[in-house]
């Protein structure tokens, strides 16, 4: 088996978690009620969670002294694996919602089927992490309702997050090569195979939500090759400066 | 506090040792729930004592499950558990993950559901109610851990900690916690 191929499949998912993670976490504090504000505040622990599994696995397969701290903090803008839609800013909290409901159903579908790889590891974190990631998705798919079918205000709100993010969709079906080698081994999943199940999902929440989906088929995407936008350089200079100020610092 | 250590002879046998060491693991709590310990919980899956007693003391492995991948509290409860174990002579111990199978509410043990109503938080349901992605779902009876009342709403999901959701009583309108299901 290829065994660096295994650890970049890994990091790609431990990437995508943490990077979502630090983004919800910039509302904590700032959420526009108390009790959204813990929502998100919990979401962003249980994806940090997730993560942290991915990275300590990654660690461990890595060896060399790798721990699940160096690989999130000592890493470098081209070295993360992450899509490009979870490190674009916050934006309003429509675009934060809709960013979330559409990266839930994306990792819920993907769980449901790495909760049956044939690497017992990956399935462990998987089938643990579905269960968080269900209410994530549930809790998501009100929001996306209860904006889009709002006011006159909430609408427009919903109609410019989906003008900002649509685009940034492809880039979860369209495989980067580590996907296809772990698809090869076995102990992947081919990411174009969850499409049908999101548009979907997303079909039936924006029906209710008195939305519709744009046509336009256009995508970017390079994250998963480590060509980020410059928003992902602002995350990793603030996420990662107290370890490389006072390397290996724990409190 | 006195060690048990003491009473263990080289003739205990490893499954008397075993029984000792969950007992020892009722006295450590959840950090964020103190009224219950780590055993209510059930996040402890299995304890393994080494046949023979080595140099370094007998080895005790001990397996331990998160309830959320991201609770902070795991960490808390991993040293509470070691600080124990060590306290009644214990030294050789290992506390390893398990992932698989997740979590579930349904481990906790009825001790533990009593104990976090009396505490004033509303315990996870006899029967898990499964949780699915559909949108606004019906929501499940939640009886009010003050006045028992079954008349009450959700307010929020996601809770003072992963583990709980807020609810609110239509009845004597207090605010509770909800253990909820998983």
């Amino acid at each position: 088996m290829n065994t660096k191929n295994l650890i970049d499949y890994i990091l790609h998912l431990a990437d995508n978690a943490l990077i979502i993670g630090h983004r919800n976490s910039e509302w904590c504090g700032h959420g526009p009620v108390l009790e959204q504000d813990i929502a998100i505040s919990n979401i962003a622990l249980d994806c940090i969670g997730q993560a942290r599994n991915f990275y300590q696995y990654a660690a461990e397969l890595t060896g060399n002294g790798a721990t699940e701290d160096s690989l999130a903090y000592l890493r470098d803008v081209t070295d993360f694996k992450n899509i490009l839609l979870i490190e674009l800013p916050n934006g309003d909290w429509a675009q934060t919602i809709l960013r979330q409901f559409f990266f839930s159903t994306y990792q819920y579908f993907l769980y449901r089927q790495l909760q049956n790889s044939i690497d017992v590891q990956l399935a462990a974190i998987a089938e643990k992490a579905l269960k968080e990631v269900t209410y994530h998705l549930r809790w998501s798919s009100e929001w996306v309702i209860r904006l889009g079918d709002g006011t006159e205000e909430s609408k427009k709100r919903m109609l410019q997050a989906i003008d900002e993010l649509w685009n940034y969709r492809g880039e979860m079906f369209y495989a980067a090569d580590y996907e296809l080698e772990a698809v090869k081994e076995g102990y992947g999943i081919d990411p174009a195979t969850i499409k049908n199940e999101w548009d979907k999902k997303i079909k039936s929440v924006f029906e209710e939500a008195t939305l519709s989906a744009p046509l336009d088929a256009s995508m970017h995407k390079g994250g998963k090759q480590g060509e980020h936008t410059k928003h992902l350089g602002y995350i990793l200079s603030e996420m990662q400066f107290l370890q490389r100020a006072n390397p290996g610092a724990e409190w | 506090m006195e060690s048990i250590n003491k009473y263990i002879t080289n003739d205990t046998t490893p499954a008397e040792i075993k029984d000792i060491i969950w007992k020892l693991l009722e006295s450590v709590s959840d950090p964020e729930v103190p009224v219950i310990s780590v055993i209510d919980l059930g996040v402890v899956r299995n304890i393994e004592v080494d046949p023979t007693p080595t140099s370094g003391g007998r080895g005790i492995t001990i397996f331990l499950t998160p309830t959320y991948t991201g609770c902070p509290a795991m960490d808390v409860m991993k040293m509470n558990i070691r600080m124990v174990l060590l306290q009644h002579g214990f030294t050789n111990i290992k506390i390893i993950q398990v992932l698989s199978p997740a979590w579930t509410t349904d481990w906790m043990t009825e001790h533990g559901k009593q104990k976090l109503k009396a505490y004033g938080i509303a315990p996870p349901h006899y029967k898990q109610a499964v949780c699915t992605p559909d949108a606004f779902q019906q929501e499940e009876a939640i009886q009010c851990p003050l006045c028992n009342s079954y008349h009450t709403r959700l307010i929020s999901q996601f809770g003072s900690t992963a583990c709980k959701a807020l609810y609110q009583c239509n009845d004597c309108k207090e605010p509770f916690d909800y253990f909820k299901c998983h």
